[in-house]
C-alpha cells in the first residue's frame, strides 16, 4: 500500500521547488502537514473520537467529585472546564507525535525539503484544530447538562489563546516526549509544570467572563495569555530543529 | 585517574569552614523581637535560595550556549548547576516551612512565592525524568537544554501570573508589602549574619557545582572507556 500523507508533500514540495518565493513554499509546506494529519484523522477518526469521550468522562467525573449543584457550579465552571482541556489535549497532543512516530512518518516528514519549523507550525495548527473542535462540542453539552449559557464571546476568545498557548508549548514537548523509553507517561509530567501560566490565566479570564466581571478586570489574564504564546511560541520555533534532528 | 585539583580541595574545605561560621553567626545574632528563635531559618533560606536560583539561571544560559555551540561540556554544567540547585530550592522550601508554621500558622500556603517554588521544583524533577528515558548522550543533551530553556522561561512567568492574587509573603530587602505577614528590618548584627550567611552558600554552591562537572566528566570518561572495551 502506497502512503497516502508522502505523495501529498511530495507533491507539495516538488511544486515549491519550482515556486520561486520562499515564502510560499512555507505556507505550502505548513498546510500541507495540516492538510496531511486533517485527512488522516478524517480517515481513522481514533484520535478524535478519544479526545471527546474522554473529556465527557472528565465532567462525569467532576460531577461526582465537587457535587456540581447551583452553587458551586458558578465558582468552579472556568475549573472544570480547563482541567477538561487540558487533560484531554495531553491525549491528543502525544497521539498526533506517536503516530508520526510508530509508522516511521517522521522520517519522511524529516527528509522533506522544507524548513523543520514548517512540520512544527503545521503540527501546531492540526492539534490545534483537534482541541477546537473537542472544545466546541464540550461546551453546548457542558451548556445543556448544567443549565449555563457557555457560548459567549469573550469566553470563546479565552479558549482560543488559552488553546493556541497550551498546544504550542505540548507539540514541542510532545515531539521530545515519544523519543524517549518512557513515552506514554512522560508528557503531562513535562507539561503540566510549564503550561501552569496558561490554565491559570485561562480560569481567571474565564470565570470573569462567566461571573459578568468588569473588563478591565479580564484583560489583565488575557494580556498574559497574549504574551505567554508569543513567547513560546517563539521559543518552539527556534528550538524545534534540535528536538527533532537526527 | 586524574586526582582533584589542589584549588577543589582547598575549596572543599572552606565551604565546610564558612557553612560552619555562618551557623554559628546565625544562632548568635540577635532573636528577632516577635517571632523569635525561628526567625534564624531566615538566614539559610535566603542563602539557599539565591544561589538555587543562581544556578537555575545559569542552567538556562547553558541551555543556550549549549544549543548554539552543541559542545557537551555544556550539557555536563546544566547538570551539574540543575541538580545542585534542585537540593538547593528543596532546603529553601522545607526551611521556609519551618518558619511559616508559627509566624504564618500554618505550613503551606498558595502564595506566588511558594507556588512558584513548588512548580519550579516540579519542573526539574520532570527535566531529569525526561533525561533519566534517553540514552543516546547527543539527544539527552539537547531535550534537556530545550527543556531547561522552555521551563526556565516558564518559572518566572508563572511568578507574574500569580502576582495577580495578593501575596503575604514579606519582603525584607528591598520595597514592602502592606499584607505581608511576618515582615521585619534587621539590625546591624543581623545585617552581618545575613550577608555572611549568602557569601557562604555561594561558597558552597560553587564548591558543590564545581564537584559535580569533575564528577560529570569521569561518569562520561567511564562511558567511554566502558564502549572501547565492548568494541
Amino acid at each position: 500500500m502506497t502512503d497516502p500523507f508522502e505523495t501529498v508533500i511530495e507533491e507539495t514540495t516538488g511544486r515549491a521547488k519550482v515556486s520561486t518565493r520562499p515564502r510560499a513554499t512555507f505556507f505550502k509546506a505548513v498546510s500541507a502537514v495540516v492538510w496531511k494529519d486533517l485527512q488522516a484523522e478524517f480517515r481513522s477518526r481514533e484520535l478524535f473520537s478519544a479526545m471527546l469521550v474522554f473529556s465527557l468522562l472528565i465532567i462525569l467525573i467532576f460531577n461526582f467529585a465537587l457535587e456540581l449543584d447551583i452553587k458551586t457550579r458558578q465558582s468552579v465552571t472556568a475549573g472544570v472546564l480547563w482541567a477538561t482541556f487540558a487533560f484531554a489535549g495531553t491525549l491528543g497532543l502525544n497521539r498526533s507525535m506517536a503516530i508520526e512516530k510508530d509508522r516511521g512518518c517522521m522520517d519522511g516528514l524529516l527528509l522533506a525539503p522544507v524548513d523543520r519549523s514548517a512540520i512544527y507550525f503545521g503540527k501546531v495548527i492540526s492539534n490545534l484544530a483537534f482541541m477546537l473542535i473537542v472544545e466546541l462540542i464540550v461546551l453546548p453539552v457542558y451548556s445543556v447538562l448544567y443549565n449555563t449559557n457557555l457560548f459567549q464571546p469573550g469566553l470563546l476568545l479565552v479558549i482560543l489563546l488559552g488553546s493556541i498557548g497550551y498546544v504550542g508549548v505540548g507539540t514541542l514537548l510532545s515531539a521530545m516526549a515519544v523519543q524517549t523509553r518512557t513515552r506514554d507517561i512522560l508528557l503531562p509530567i513535562l507539561l503540566f509544570p510549564v503550561v501552569i501560566p496558561v490554565l491559570l490565566a485561562a480560569v481567571k479570564a474565564s470565570s470573569g467572563f462567566l461571573t459578568g466581571a468588569d473588563i478591565s478586570e479580564v484583560m489583565l489574564p488575557i494580556n498574559l495569555l497574549i504574551a505567554y504564546d508569543i513567547i513560546f511560541i517563539a521559543v518552539a520555533f527556534m528550538v524545534f530543529d534540535s528536538v527533532v534532528e537526527e | 585517574m586524574e586526582s582533584k585539583p589542589l584549588t577543589l580541595k582547598i575549596l572543599d574545605v572552606v565551604a565546610i569552614l564558612v557553612l560552619i561560621a555562618a551557623t554559628y553567626m546565625a544562632l548568635n545574632a540577635p532573636t528577632e523581637r516577635v517571632m523569635g528563635e525561628v526567625q534564624k531559618v531566615f538566614y539559610f533560606h535566603i542563602g539557599t535560595a539565591w544561589t538555587a536560583l543562581l544556578g537555575f539561571i545559569l542552567a538556562g544560559l547553558f541551555s543556550v550556549v549549549y544549543l548554539v555551540t552543541k559542545d557537551l561540556k555544556w550539557d555536563r554544567y546544566q547538570v551539574a548547576a540543575i541538580e545542585v540547585s534542585l537540593v538547593f530550592f528543596l532546603i529553601t522550601i522545607v526551611l521556609g516551612s519551618i518558619w511559616a508554621r508559627p509566624a504564618w500558622n500554618t505550613w503551606w500556603t498558595w502564595d506566588p512565592r511558594l507556588t512558584t517554588a513548588a512548580v519550579t521544583e516540579l519542573i526539574y524533577v520532570a527535566y531529569f525524568m525526561l533525561r533519566q528515558g534517553i540514552d543516546d548522550p547527543d539527544r539527552r543533551a539537547r531535550f534537556g537544554a530545550v527543556y531547561a530553556l522552555v521551563g526556565g522561561l516558564s518559572a518566572p512567568i508563572t511568578f507574574f501570573a500569580i502576582r495577580l492574587f495578593r501575596t503575604i509573603h514579606p519582603v525584607v530587602i528591598g520595597g514592602s508589602n502592606a499584607e505581608a505577614e511576618g515582615g521585619f528590618s534587621m539590625s546591624a548584627d543581623m545585617r552581618t549574619a545575613f550577608f555572611f550567611a549568602l557569601f557562604a552558600f555561594t561558597i558552597i554552591f560553587i564548591d558543590l557545582f564545581w564537584n559535580r562537572i569533575r564528577l560529570g566528566d569521569l561518569q562520561d570518561k567511564v562511558e567511554q572507556l566502558k564502549l572501547k572495551v565492548t568494541m
